[in-house]
């Protein structure tokens, strides 16, 4: 295996995870609509099923309810299935076998049974998408015990992070941006998996002493499109990337706030009952009195994702994200 | 296939299953049960069923497959937990591979799916091996036949010819629902559609319940695919200790299955056939006894969980937040007991 990392696309990077892990674990197999012979309408599953097989890359009837209760099935027979939901906004039929069984099972089994099965889905607007396909679901399953969710930023993060999912014995909510599916970074595969703990932790992705942002996924880049703006300001910002929404590492946002006194949090989902409310309300018990600033959120409106000619000025983008830690900071 | 039913055995698991559930009504009037869902006028289908299972094939319940857990030696006393409050379970599902009821109507049915594209991948199907052969045996009942999951499982089973049966207790009501709300057609007409072989049996003859169940897992251990078995039978008592179905049945409709009664028929035809007697018969009254004795007391006995439990299995790993709230909770439980002191 070369140790040279490799400049590579998320959606490469994931596939390689996939492969890899398909190599490792003979348990591992991968079920989802169109995922053989076309490699699923994204492609993050090209060439797997020629080289594995149909009986480890499964093309499945339609049907999201019958994916996930069948990967709960093989999980219970040992395996360790991988399932493809097509798009975030197809998720919802799945979601009683989601909410209802997979997350509840170690709970009901005394902690006996483990169902390790990684639900993928492409999730997140701003590629010009029709109805239901630039949804941002991530609160339906970070509000739900029992689940793991994770939500990468880079096509290293996308790799580490889908194959230590795939290891990890939870059920795991795995959220890939559709936006960033075709930027490219570096990807070291030497890395391997991502150490578990990773599945718990943030990463500050940049750090800055003025003022904290708080993101994940594909607005990451966005704030750190931000901090640039601001550093040639002289204000210097940090940037944390949550990458799990469940557990929601709020320690390590506090503690970049007790230093800056400053906290935005972005997330395209809407903004009530988001995720940025709960880490809002987290960050004020642990750190009120180091806050110099009411805790700010840049989110998606309280509406339905809008048709894509309004998505550009809907979707939190870097004015909005700028606008808010200009109000931050002006406190 | 010669149907390999010892009717004798049959009819004292029958009349031992009935009284794990009489037993479990009584319980809950004394207030020991939340609630119990009875399978009174079902133990022929379940224990037809039940009894054709080999040790290696592996069961998924609804909530009302006390008969059937009673002949895969699952401890009744076990199955009480659940309506007792002490678990959201109650056994070890991969101890026997019977595994939790479900409460969700139809859920179990894709669980059975994937579990049986497990067994396929574990080449354990069609070896002609009768210590490896498995098959999966999934209960479900009428109702369950209109949700959408159901019918999700019945297209993956057949797509993929997995070894698979899907065993419907035609039970008539679905609460207050009678059958003919959820369907035109018999249940097992349903299966042609979807291009496996579709049975009805009467539900109430023991006999017939187990050779269809028998031959129809025989065939899916073998390779021969999935079979939906429509065992006709009526649930004699309320959906469950809470219902009240006179508000929506015909108490002649209950006297006409009374009189069709599976232990009964099973009883009277055995003694006039002469292969039991009434010795036979007091035999199994005193193990009666004796079980009702047993599931009292263990029903009395069931350990509630520590206050801990719930943190300690939701996720593999207990994350820093919920060791937190973990840790408030228990200050704030024993404080309550201190008060209590």
């Amino acid at each position: 295996m070369s140790t040279e990392p490799r400049n590579q696309a998320m959606a490469h990077a994931l596939n390689q995870a996939l492969r890899d892990e398909l190599d490792t674990d003979p348990k591992v197999l991968l079920i989802g609509e169109d995922i053989g012979e076309l490699g699923g309408v994204f492609r993050v599953t090209d060439g797997l099923a020629k080289d594995f097989g149909p009986t480890r890359v499964v093309t499945s009837p339609l049907g999201e309810a019958g994916i996930v209760g069948s990967a709960i099935g093989l999980a219970m027979a040992g395996y360790r299935p991988v399932v493809e939901i097509q798009f975030d906004g197809f998720v919802f039929p799945a979601m009683n076998q989601i909410v209802t069984q997979l997350a509840k099972y170690r709970h009901r089994s005394e902690g006996r049974v483990s169902l390790p099965v990684v639900v993928r889905i492409p999730v997140g607007g701003g590629i010009g998408a029709i109805e239901h396909h630039s949804e941002s679901p991530e609160a339906h399953f970070a509000h739900t015990p029992g689940l793991r969710v994770v939500c990468p930023s880079t096509p290293q993060e996308a790799y580490s992070l889908m194959r230590a999912a795939i290891r990890c014995e939870d059920p795991v909510i795995f959220l890939e941006p559709k936006k960033i599916y075709w930027g490219k970074g570096p990807v070291d595969r030497s890395a391997g998996a991502a150490p578990r703990e990773h599945l718990d932790r943030a990463r500050v992705a940049r750090e800055g002493d003025a003022l904290t942002i708080a993101t994940y996924g594909a607005l990451t880049a966005t704030a750190l499109g931000a901090a640039d703006e601001l550093a040639a300001e002289g204000t210097e910002v940090e940037v944390i990337d949550l990458r799990t929404i469940a557990p929601l590492d709020h320690e390590t946002v506090v503690a970049s706030v007790r230093r800056t006194g400053r906290l935005v949090i972005a997330h395209e989902a809407s903004q009530s009952g988001g995720i940025g409310g709960e880490l809002a309300a987290r960050v004020q018990r642990d750190a009120f009195f180091e806050l110099e600033a009411p805790v700010l959120r840049v989110t998606g409106y309280d509406t339905p994702y809008p048709a894509s000619r309004l998505e550009e000025e809907w979707l939190p983008g870097l004015d909005r994200l700028l606008d808010a830690c200009d109000a931050s900071l002006a406190c | 296939m010669e149907p390999t039913l010892d009717l004798r055995a049959a009819l004292r698991d029958m009349i031992l299953a009935r009284r794990v559930d009489t037993e479990a009504i009584a319980l809950q009037r004394q207030g020991e049960l939340g609630l119990w869902p009875s399978m009174l006028g079902q133990e022929a289908a379940q224990v037809g069923a039940g009894s054709a299972l080999r040790p290696r094939d592996v069961v998924f319940p609804t909530y009302r497959e006390h008969a059937v857990a009673w002949c895969f030696g699952v401890d009744p006393v076990q199955l009480l937990g659940l309506f007792r409050g002490t678990t959201m379970g109650g056994w070890d599902p991969a101890e026997r591979g019977f595994q939790l009821y479900t409460l969700v109507i139809g859920a179990q049915t894709l669980h059975a799916v994937g579990y049986a594209m497990g067994i396929v991948r574990d080449g354990d199907v069609g070896t002609g091996d009768p210590d490896r052969d498995r098959a999966v045996l999934v209960f479900l009942g009428d109702g369950a036949l209109s949700e959408g999951e159901t019918n999700e499982a019945f297209v993956w089973a057949a797509a993929q010819n997995l070894p698979v049966v899907f065993y419907c207790q035609n039970n008539q009501w679905a609460i207050s629902a009678p059958f003919s709300v959820q369907s035109r057609v018999p249940a097992a007409q349903r299966a042609s559609g979807f291009g496996f072989p579709g049975v009805q049996v009467d539900g109430n003859d023991v006999a017939a319940c187990h050779a269809a169940t028998e031959q129809a897992l025989a065939q899916a251990r073998a390779g021969g695919g999935p079979t939906l078995i429509e065992a006709v039978t009526y649930r004699r008592n309320p959906h469950t200790t809470s219902d009240d179905d006179l508000r929506y049945r015909d108490a002649a409709e209950n006297d006409h299955w009374r009189d069709l009664d599976p232990v009964d028929r099973l009883r009277t035809a055995l003694l006039e056939s002469g292969e039991i007697d009434d010795a036979f018969l007091a035999e199994v009254a005193a193990e009666e006894q004796e079980l009702a004795e047993r599931l009292r007391t263990g029903c009395r006995a069931l350990p509630v969980p520590s206050h801990d439990d719930p943190f300690l299995h939701t996720l593999h790993t207990m994350t820093p937040e919920l060791a937190r709230q973990r840790e408030e909770h228990l200050a704030l439980v024993a404080a309550g007991e201190e008060d209590r002191a």
